[in-house]
């Protein structure tokens, strides 16, 4: 065992999918000499080669169109988008072709790429550099959407997707790029489309993922100390698949929900978790099931953008409305006529 | 330094056959790069392949009119760069078509019924890309000019010396994916073709519109891509300058743009009105540039081609056209439960849930029937 950080763990899992098939390819914008901006691909065009890892033109779609063209002839690219807000310019290429390659052609042409990129905020970035573009992606059927929050999950994950016959966005938290674990690589973790419960609880369910699973493991421990509320937190680790069944049995067990994302709320993923618990739980619970998500606002400055992120305080201020003394919770009722003054 | 003469097209386009099918000297630019007048037999194959395309390309049009294709996007009177790029290509060589380019599948011998699935609309691409080295027709513009730059370099990667053919349209060069297919394909040496089939208008926008460029083919000078200009409607002189575009590219010199100037017939698809943006002038003119009549008229002066030669092209085709008219007579065979396939390899658990409903609600329609 020894300290790994989850920055290394993805290095180490590109290494060892380099190692394990030829046909791997990693490219990208200065992921060569440079080692990517984040140092995820360090050291990878020196111990394999110009052929193997390689820095491309500065052209987002240019990079995941020539990985299309790469994956046709059988190889299995691992493409980098340096950041979260740098990929649009690839989005053409990810939603009209990357995703639907196998359906178009009947799976004849299957398209087994890894896009990686790094995202959502929390690290001081300025703007374009901490979008949380998940929702896009989860809303393309064909793509797989990945997004792990522990080195062991970084390093397995990354390993599966690449492995996976089926394209994959792996979205990297930039947050938890330096976070550590006592680790042996390699190693195996659940499989895609399992949720894991990291914290047990009795009271309430916190569905969480990526950039904010270390947020929601610090509130349910403040909640426990100061509130005496049991919380339980769920890593939903992918998106696409999505397990419905580990996140309902919680639910069920604890009665309460809040589901937790950094990205702006409105449209999101936390939307379509919400919703999903509350068509599967409706009977257990014993309040709607609440969101904390981002405002929803193009990313803040640096210097205001822990207004914007979910905090521990706005999780437990949530969690504080989960109609634990069965009175109604009055919050959305502005501009009604119940919340109007005077009414 | 790569001198940039090597790369820039020639002044003119290049042209072995005059409009009434006349041999002509090749300018001296032209001389220079090598191009040369392809032996008749490779003509007459060109010849007859034209024959066939255009006989199919007209039966298309008319199933489309009977409501047996959602749409059609005629590539009539483009019959050079249609067949003669296709025919020379290797059955190991990749081909990136789009979606006005059907008369070139069914060159590359595809299933005529396979090729038009996707505008039957049973579904979105009939034919095994694999099996075929060709990819699905591509209706995003310029989308697959990348693919086809990274399919060339997995081809150099794997030692081999095959190609990949990509076609485009004029309207195509200014989407963004055009410039970066382009750069890559150059930055890594990939041996890929590109071929700008300019037909003078993107729907109803004429070319004026959509580029200052003196011709397209200079386009490809800025990646330091070998370009030319070729006569689209000279069959001659689009074989001769892809063939030359190919020996380039196998050699491992890096890829070739050639734009062939052309014109479209028809309208963009039957669904279009080209009255409302061009004259009737304008497509006579065209009419007389015909490749098929001047490559006939080129083929039988040399005595190459017989009037027995032209009645078995003519009767070939409209067998063909015959056949593909039975077998689109029958509605296609569509399964519903088909749109749950290859979504991915593994469908999601949601997926199943939603294949479960579907199929679900198709026997309850079963039953009420």
């Amino acid at each position: 065992m020894s300290e790994i950080t989850f920055a290394q763990a993805l290095n180490r899992a590109l290494r060892d999918a380099l190692t394990a098939d030829e046909n791997v390819l990693v490219f990208g914008e200065d992921v060569g000499r440079l080692g990517g901006v984040f140092r995820i691909t360090d050291g990878l065009t020196r111990d394999f080669g110009e052929e193997r890892c390689f820095d491309t033109p500065l052209a987002e779609a240019g990079i995941a169109g020539f990985a299309v063209g790469l994956a046709m002839e059988g190889f299995r690219p691992v493409i980098e988008m340096q950041f979260d807000a740098f990929s649009y310019p690839a989005f053409e290429q990810v939603v009209s072709h990357i995703a639907k390659m196998r359906n178009r052609t009947q799976g004849r042409l299957p398209m087994p790429i890894v896009i990686r990129m790094p995202y959502a905020g929390g690290i001081g970035g300025v703007e374009h550099h901490c979008d949380s573009s998940e929702g896009y992606y989860a809303h393309t059927p064909g793509l797989q959407v990945v997004t792990p929050a522990t080195p062991a999950d970084a390093y397995s994950l990354l390993r599966e997707a690449i492995d996976n016959p089926d394209p994959v966005v792996f979205m990297e938290p930039k947050v938890a790029y330096w976070s550590k674990a006592d680790l042996e690589l390699p190693v195996r973790t659940e499989p895609f489309g399992t949720a894991v419960v990291r914290r047990e609880g009795t009271d309430v369910t916190l569905v969480t993922y990526g950039p904010q699973l270390a947020t929601a493991l610090k509130a349910a421990e403040v909640a426990a100390a100061e509130e005496d509320w049991s919380v339980e937190v769920v890593d939903l680790r992918t998106i696409v698949p999505f397990d419905d069944e580990t996140v309902a049995a919680s639910v069920r067990k604890t009665g309460r929900c809040v589901v937790l994302s950094e990205a702006a709320g409105f449209g999101g993923v936390g939307g379509e978790v919400a919703a999903r618990i509350g068509e599967r739980c409706f009977h257990s619970l014993a309040a709607p099931v609440l969101r904390v998500s981002g405002l929803d606002i193009p990313y803040p400055p640096p210097i205001l953008e822990h207004t914007h992120l979910p905090g521990v305080d706005r999780i437990l201020d949530t969690i504080a409305r989960l109609q634990w003394d069965d009175q109604p919770d009055t919050t959305h009722l502005a501009g009604t006529s119940a919340g109007r003054v005077g009414a | 330094m790569t001198d940039v003469q090597d790369l820039l097209p020639c002044p003119e386009p290049v042209r072995f056959l005059d409009e009434t099918g006349t041999a002509v000297q090749p300018s001296e630019q032209a001389a220079a790069r090598g191009y040369a007048m392809p032996e008749t037999e490779a003509l007459v194959e060109v010849y007859n392949a034209m024959v066939l395309g255009r006989r199919f390309d007209a039966q298309a049009t008319a199933l489309t009119k009977q409501g047996r294709l959602a749409v059609y996007p005629s590539s009539r009177g483009q019959d050079a760069c249609q067949v003669a790029p296709v025919l020379a290509l290797r059955e190991d060589d990749w081909f990136f078509p789009t979606y006005r380019d059907s008369m070139a599948l069914i060159t590359r011998r595809i299933d005529p019924v396979e090729a038009l699935t996707l505008l039957r609309g049973s579904w979105h691409c009939g034919y095994d890309p694999q099996a075929t080295r060709t990819a699905p027709q591509c209706t995003p513009l310029a989308t697959q000019v990348p693919h086809a730059a990274g399919a060339a370099y997995g081809l150099r990667r794997r030692g081999t010396d095959a190609l990949a053919l990509c076609f485009i349209g004029d309207g195509g060069t200014s989407e963004g994916d055009f410039h970066e297919g382009l750069n890559f394909a150059a930055v890594y040496d990939a041996p890929a073709v590109f071929l700008v089939q300019n037909n003078k208008y993107a729907i109803s926008v004429p070319l004026a519109k959509q580029t200052r460029a003196p011709a397209l083919a200079y386009k490809g000078v800025g990646y330091g891509i070998r370009s030319e200009q070729v006569d689209g409607n000279d069959p001659a002189a689009v074989l001769a300058v892809t063939r030359a575009a190919y020996e380039h590219a196998r050699a491992g010199h890096g890829p070739v743009l050639i734009e062939a100037h052309t014109y479209r017939m028809e309208a963009h698809t039957n669904a279009d009105d080209a009255t409302r943006y061009r004259t009737p002038d304008e497509v006579d003119e065209w009419t007389g540039r015909d490749p098929i009549v001047r490559l006939q008229a080129y083929l039988t002066a040399q005595g190459a081609l017989t009037e027995a030669m032209v009645q078995e092209a003519r009767e070939r085709a409209e067998d063909f056209a015959a056949d593909l008219r039975t077998r689109m007579s029958a509605e296609p065979e569509v399964d519903p439960m088909d749109l749950f396939e290859h979504v991915l390899a593994e469908p999601t658990p949601q997926l199943r849930e939603q294949a479960e409903m579907v199929r679900d609600e198709l026997r309850m329609t079963e039953a009420t029937r």
